[in-house]
C-alpha cells in the first residue's frame, strides 16, 4: 500500500517535470506552425535551425564563453585555494566572505553591478565583458569545491617529498595536485554548467548585437515563438540527457550546484 | 604547505585584485548610485521611492509569489526527498538524476515550455478541448508565474532536502521507534528536525531567485504583471535611471540580507 502510494507520487512529479519537455519535442516535429494543430511530421524546423547563422553564432558564443570562463576561473580559483593555506585564519575568512558574495547575491544585482562597472569604465560591452562577468561568478564555484578538499590534505606528504629531494614543483604535481584533481574537475564542471545556463548576468553585460543562446531565446520569445526554437530545445535536451547518462556511468560523482 | 607567507600572498593577489574590481567595486557603485541623485548629492529618495504604490505593489507581489512558490516547492519536494532517501542504494541515484535533469536544460527553454502549454490556444487547452472540458486562461496571470517558478526551481528544493534526509542515521529512527514513538511522532520529533538544514538551504535556493526574477514574469506574466525584478530591469534597460534602479536593487539586497540572517540563526540553533 505504502509502496504503491510512493510510486504514484513519484510518477506524478515525473509527469510534471517531463510532460512539458515532451510537448516541446512533439511540437518540434509538427509541420503546422500553429501550436494547436498537428499538421504532420516534418524535419523542416531542424533544417532551418542548422542553416540559421544567428542561432549557430549564439551557440558558438555560448560554448566559447563557457570554455574560456571555466579555464580562467579554475586556474584562479585553484591557485587562490592553495595560497589560502599559507594565510592567517582571519585573512582566509575575509577572502571566503568576499567569495560568497556572488553566490548569495541575486543574479540581477550582480548583473547590474557589473553593467555599471563596464559603463563607467567605458569598456564597450560584448564578448569580453560577458567573459569577465562569467569568470567572476564562476570562481566561487571552483573555490567552494576545491577548498574543503584542500583542508583535508595532509601537508606532511608534501613535506616528505621535499625531504626526499623533490623540487617544490615536482612535490606539488606529484603529491598535492593528484589529491585535488577530483575537486578541481567537479568545480570546473559546475562552473561550465553555470556558464552555459546563465541568462541574467549575460543579459546585463552583453550590450546590443551580441547574443548567447539564452539571450537569443529571450529576444525570440518577445517576437513570438518560432518552431525552430522547439527544435533547438529538443536538441539541447537530448544532448543534456546523453551527457548525464554518460557521466552517471563514469564512477565520478558530479557535485550539485549550490545555487 | 607554503612555508612563506610572502608566496601565499603573492599567489592570492590575482584573485584579490579580481574580487576587488569585479565584486566589491561594482557593489560600491550600486550603493553610490542608489544613495545619490543626478547631481551626485546624497539622497534617500531612490530608496523611499519604493513606497510609491506602483513600486510597492511590485515588491509585495514578488514577495507573495516568491513565498507561494517556495511553499509549493517545499510541499512537493519533501515527500519526494523522503521516498528517494528511503530507497535502496544504487537505484535512488539514478532516479534522483532523473528528477534534477531538467535543471541542466536551459533556464529560458524551461520557462518557454510553459508559455507553449498555457497559451490561450496552447497545448493544455487543446487537451482540455479534446476531453470536452472548458479551457483555462492562466497565461499572463500571477498563477502562470507561480507555475513557472515552481517548475524552474523545484530541483533546487529537492536536492538539499534529499541530501539532509539521506544523511539521517537509520539507527536514530529505529531508536525512536524502540522507545515507543509512533511513525508520526518519529517524523515530527526526529526526521523533520534533523532535516532542517536542508530545508533552510532549499528555501534560500528557491526564494531568492523567485523573489528577484524578471524573465519568468516577463515570459509568463505578459506585460501586465510586474515584479520588483521587472521594475529594476526596466529602470536600467528602458528608463535608463541608474539611480532609481540602484535604489531598488539596494532594497532587494536588504531582503537577501534578512534571509541570510534568518538562515544563519537557525543554522546555529541546529548546531547548538
Amino acid at each position: 500500500m505504502k509502496k504503491t502510494f510512493e510510486k504514484i507520487y513519484l510518477t506524478l512529479i515525473f509527469i510534471f517535470m517531463y510532460a512539458p519537455i515532451a510537448a516541446l519535442i512533439v511540437l518540434s516535429f509538427n509541420a503546422s506552425k500553429s501550436r494547436a494543430k498537428w499538421g504532420g511530421f516534418t524535419l523542416e524546423w531542424y533544417a532551418n535551425l542548422l542553416s540559421d547563422s544567428e542561432v549557430l553564432d549564439a551557440l558558438i558564443n555560448t560554448l566559447v564563453i563557457a570554455f574560456i570562463a571555466t579555464i580562467f576561473a579554475t586556474l584562479i580559483g585553484t591557485v587562490t585555494c592553495i595560497a589560502m593555506m599559507g594565510l592567517k585564519r582571519r585573512s582566509r575568512a575575509i577572502i571566503m566572505g568576499i567569495t560568497n558574495i556572488p553566490m548569495i547575491n541575486a543574479d540581477i544585482v550582480t548583473g547590474i553591478s557589473l553593467m555599471l562597472l563596464f559603463r563607467i569604465m567605458n569598456v564597450s560591452t560584448g564578448f569580453l565583458t560577458v567573459v569577465l562577468a562569467h569568470i567572476t561568478f564562476n570562481i566561487p564555484f571552483v573555490m567552494l569545491s576545491v577548498m574543503p578538499r584542500m583542508k583535508e590534505l595532509n601537508p606532511s606528504v608534501y613535506e616528505a617529498a621535499l625531504d626526499l629531494g623533490a623540487t617544490p614543483y615536482t612535490a606539488f604535481t606529484k603529491t598535492v595536485l593528484p589529491d585535488l584533481l577530483p575537486a578541481i574537475i567537479s568545480g570546473a564542471l559546475m562552473a561550465f554548467t553555470m556558464s552555459l545556463d546563465d541568462f541574467i548576468i549575460t543579459y546585463f553585460t552583453k550590450g546590443s548585437g551580441f547574443d548567447t543562446l539564452s539571450t537569443l531565446i529571450y529576444n525570440e520569445v518577445k517576437r513570438g515563438i518560432q518552431p525552430e526554437i522547439y527544435a533547438l530545445s529538443a536538441i539541447i535536451f537530448t544532448v543534456v540527457l546523453l551527457l548525464l547518462l554518460f557521466i552517471n556511468r563514469v564512477p565520478h560523482k558530479l557535485s550539485i550546484p549550490h545555487k | 604547505m607554503l612555508k612563506s607567507a610572502k608566496t601565499s600572498r603573492l599567489l592570492a593577489s590575482p584573485y584579490l585584485a579580481w574580487a576587488f574590481i569585479f565584486i566589491l567595486v561594482p557593489l560600491g557603485m550600486i550603493l553610490y548610485y542608489g544613495l545619490t541623485d543626478d547631481a551626485g548629492a546624497f539622497t534617500l529618495q531612490n530608496i523611499t521611492y519604493i513606497a510609491k504604490p506602483a513600486y510597492f505593489k511590485s515588491l509585495l507581489l514578488a514577495l507573495e509569489l516568491g513565498v507561494i512558490s517556495t511553499v509549493i516547492c517545499f510541499l512537493l519536494a519533501y515527500p519526494l526527498g523522503m521516498i528517494l532517501a528511503g530507497m535502496k542504494l544504487g537505484r535512488h541515484e539514478f532516479i534522483l538524476t532523473l528528477f534534477i535533469l531538467p535543471m541542466w536544460m536551459n533556464f529560458l527553454l524551461r520557462t518557454l515550455t510553459w508559455m507553449t502549454l498555457l497559451e490561450r490556444k496552447g497545448v493544455l487547452n487543446d487537451i482540455l478541448g479534446l476531453l470536452h472540458l472548458p479551457p483555462v486562461y492562466i497565461i499572463n496571470t500571477p498563477a502562470a508565474i507561480v507555475i513557472g517558478m515552481v517548475y524552474n526551481f523545484l530541483p533546487f528544493m529537492i536536492l538539499p532536502i534529499y541530501n539532509s534526509l539521506s544523511k539521517i542515521d537509520d539507527n536514530v529512527i529505529n531508536a525512536a521507534r524502540d522507545l515507543g514513538a509512533d511513525p508520526l511522532q518519529t517524523f515530527l520529533r526526529v526526521t523533520l528536525p534533523l532535516s532542517v538544514p536542508g530545508i533552510i538551504s532549499g528555501i534560500t535556493m528557491v526564494f531568492i531567485p523567485a523573489l528577484t526574477t524578471f524573465a519568468i514574469s516577463a515570459m509568463l506574466g505578459g506585460s501586465k504583471v510586474l515584479l520588483i525584478g521587472n521594475v529594476i530591469e526596466q529602470e536600467f534597460t528602458v528608463a535608463y535611471d541608474w539611480h532609481l534602479g540602484s535604489g531598488m536593487s539596494i532594497i532587494l539586497m536588504l531582503f537577501i540580507l534578512i534571509n541570510m540572517v534568518i538562515s544563519s540563526v537557525s543554522d546555529r540553533k541546529e548546531a547548538g
